[in-house]
């Protein structure tokens, strides 16, 4: 079934120019391929920044008092380090580079539904991140933290409007890819691909587009009643006014909390590709994981309260926010028992994209259980707001989908790019990366335990040895960063070829050459069996 | 070697633009959603004041303004059923109503607005702070409710200019006219949200 090598009979998507010349290639192409690699690319401009901004944190955090820099820069390196990670790449994340990219081609259809808007999502993404980026100049940084909390976030001099915009534009690109991706899956899938054929990628994918149709506007409109309160000063969260400003705080997770999903779930989609493959077997509990997907994304909308356990709220509001943030925990724990079972007594062989799923799994697990530590009313009040909160997310957030999204790099690069990058220099890059997170983040456990307070430039003299120890593993771990960065740029000019099968997976992506054709498929495939049957 | 068909889709599926244009309304009115929130809790809090700012209102403009909605959705749903009949002149004559009576609505938005302002009632004025906590949130709901809808009549408005054109120019015709009628699902969507703003800024005291 392996496919041999073909010979080139046909034209890429990478060499269709559609008759445009340079970056206009690019930037008015509505092939949905091309348009995932503009996501990849200026998000991995965006990252760069993000991960400078995170390194000279943990520089600062080096050893207590002044290191590099004073409270106000610091203040402002970590909002926008939050806003630019969270709102210009975690969220967009897989669903805007590989939902683009493979979700037409792992349906059976030749582009999303409707590409104009398609491409429209994107520039409207740019706009976005511009004003983000113009709130660095001016009366100074944002340092509000990336949740613009009333009702610091309309009485601080700092530049703070262009972030908020900034988040408000970003928002409406989601919401566009989300609402193209439904209608795409609804509409666009091959003959013979029933719902319960769909891979699970799209799954995930669909999931997530409805959570980002339904939660975002309503951090849309509070983001604008920021902006109001700063322009008009109206007074909608400010308690001199009548205002209330944990009002806010709720309608902000709302949102916030659901977006967490957005994150994930496109994440585990991708690690239950890639783990079948490199298991050679088919997935397990293929229906428990469909259904687990659509539980994560409809009881995460009701757990937004477990971010304000301490904000004040009534004491039957916090136990129902308690026991459902446990609830949400069991579709998540369903989904890391059938990637265990998968792998069981399976042919495993270990490439760079299983490590990256296999090191998923095991950050996730960590970030899932502590997450049951903050979900769970007392221990929540002695550990919120400190490092032990920032480890747990940064587990999650960037552990999870970060883990995920380097893995479905590894494992889609060479149908992307049709060639194939160097896979010691990857590997050497992910024992890096692997090791440097878990010593970045593991300590901030112990620290967040012992009560070191998260956002201070400066602590006490205790905390001293789990910093230094921390601001190590971000330096290995950025190394292992640019390993990756650099063999990745490089393998995409100059690697070999690439295969059109080259793991030998079974869904429609490996059907057709790589890197694939501009439509896709020579003829729409008719699908007559279940996903992921290895022969 | 293949065609770059898909490079220039011509590739057409009502159903599926019908699908996207209610996934988008749906979208719209959840960003309302959020402020029929922040509405209710703030009702809930300042009962007696914002049954009194309420008086403030003037009923009379606002029913006027329910009726000019109401009637330019009508007109909007009868012009997807003129083109269905390949009646063009028909078609362009209720997109024109509609829009007139669109920017009827506006004219009326302006002067209700500029009375109230100029009765110093507006977000921040000294007015406002003397008569306390309750009638500055109305206000500031008030205002930012009826700008943000005032905003998508803009926005409806230039939509269907647009539809107008594509009518004018035979790019929507009897047999191909779902922009149309997305055109005018957004218009309803415009109305249906002032059906809701009537009743909490003007009728509920």
């Amino acid at each position: 079934m392996t496919a041999s090598p073909e010979k080139k009979s046909y034209k890429s998507f990478l060499e269709e120019d559609g008759g445009r010349k340079g970056i206009f290639k690019w930037i008015l192409s509505t092939d949905h391929k091309r348009i995932g690699l503009l996501y990849l690319y200026s998000m991995m401009a965006w990252f760069i920044i993000g991960v400078t901004l995170g390194l000279l944190m943990k520089l600062e955090l080096i050893a207590p008092g002044e290191t590099l820099m004073g409270p106000q820069s610091y203040n402002a390196t970590f909002t926008v380090h939050g806003v630019i990670m969270i709102f210009l790449i975690v969220i967009p994340g897989l669903p805007a580079v590989f939902g683009n990219f493979m979700l037409p081609i792992q349906i059976g259809a030749r582009d999303v539904a409707f590409p104009r808007l398609n491409l429209l999502s994107w520039y409207i993404y740019v706009l976005g991140s511009i004003l983000v980026i113009a709130s660095l100049f001016g009366n100074g940084a944002p340092d509000t933290g990336w949740t613009f909390y009333a009702p610091y976030s309309f009485r601080t001099g700092t530049n703070m409007l262009p972030a908020a915009l900034g988040a408000f534009v970003l928002g409406f690109s989601s919401i566009l890819t989300g609402l193209n991706f439904i209608v795409t899956i609804h509409r666009m899938r091959a003959p013979g691909m029933t719902w319960l054929k769909m891979p699970l990628f799209p799954w995930t994918l669909y999931g997530t587009a409805w959570i980002q149709l339904l939660a975002t506007p309503i951090v849309g409109i509070t983001l604008l009643m920021v902006a109001g309160e700063r322009i008009l000063n109206i007074g909608f969260f400010d308690p001199a006014k009548g205002g209330d400003p944990i009002l806010y705080q709720h309608l902000f997770w709302i949102y916030s909390h659901p977006a967490v999903y957005i994150m994930i779930l496109p994440a585990m989609g991708a690690v239950s590709e890639i783990i079948p493959t490199f298991a050679r077997k088919t997935i397990f509990g293929y229906r428990a994981i469909v259904i687990s997907t659509l539980a994560i994304a409809f009881v995460g909308y009701f757990v937004w309260g477990h971010h304000m356990f301490t904000a004040g709220m009534s004491g039957t509001a916090l136990f129902a926010f308690s026991i459902l943030t446990f609830l949400v925990a069991i579709p998540s724990a369903v989904k890391v028992f059938n990637w265990i079972a998968t792998m069981h007594k399976g042919s495993i062989f270990t490439e760079v994209p299983f490590q990256w799923a296999a090191s998923f799994i095991f950050v996730f697990m960590v970030g899932g259980l502590t997450g049951l530590v903050l979900g769970a009313l007392a221990t929540n009040v002695h550990v919120h707001d400190t490092h032990f909160v920032v480890a747990h997310f940064h587990f999650i957030v960037f552990g999870g989908t970060g883990f995920a999204f380097f893995g479905a790099l590894h494992y889609w690069f060479p149908k992307i790019f049709g060639r194939m990058y160097d896979r010691s220099w990857a590997q050497t890059g992910w024992i890096f990366f692997f090791l440097g997170f878990l010593t970045l983040y593991g300590p901030m456990f112990y620290l967040g335990i012992k009560g070191m307070p998260r956002r201070y430039f400066d602590y006490l003299e205790e905390f001293h040895g789990g910093n230094i120890i921390s601001s190590l593993g971000a330096l290995v771990m950025v190394t292992g960063f640019v390993i990756i960065l650099i063999n990745l740029v490089k393998s995409a000019r100059h690697g070999e070829k690439a295969p059109a099968n080259p793991w030998g997976g079974t869904n429609l992506e490996w059907r057709i050459p790589s890197p694939p054709p501009v439509e896709n498929f020579e003829e729409i495939p008719v699908i007559d069996k279940a996903t992921y049957k290895f022969d | 070697m293949s065609e770059p068909a898909t490079l220039h889709h011509n590739h057409r599926d009502d159903t599926a633009s019908k699908l996207g244009m209610w996934l988008f309304i749906f979208t719209e009115l959840l960003l309302f959603g959020g402020l029929f929130v922040v509405y209710s809790v703030y009702r809930y809090l300042h009962s007696q004041a914002f049954h009194l700012a309420a008086r403030e209102l003037d009923v009379f403009t606002g029913t006027l303004n329910t009726v000019i909605l109401l009637v330019s959705s009508m007109t909007v749903a009868m012009s997807t059923t003129a083109i269905r009949k390949k009646d063009k002149r028909t078609t362009l004559l209720l997109i024109a109503v509609t829009l007139v009576l669109a920017a009827v609505f506006l004219v009326n938005k302006y002067f209700e607005w500029g009375g109230k302002i100029s009765h110093g009632l507006y977000p921040g004025s000294s007015i406002l702070d003397e008569l306390g906590k309750g009638d500055t949130l109305f206000f500031g709901l008030y205002f930012f409710m009826t700008g943000l809808h005032a905003l998508h009549i803009i926005v409806g408005m230039v939509v269907l200019g647009f539809m107008f054109v594509f009518v004018w120019k035979d790019k929507i015709t009897h047999d191909n006219f779902q922009q149309l009628e997305n055109g005018g699902l957004y218009w309803h969507l415009v109305d249906v949200i002032w059906i809701f703003l009537f009743p909490l800024f003007y009728l509920i005291t």
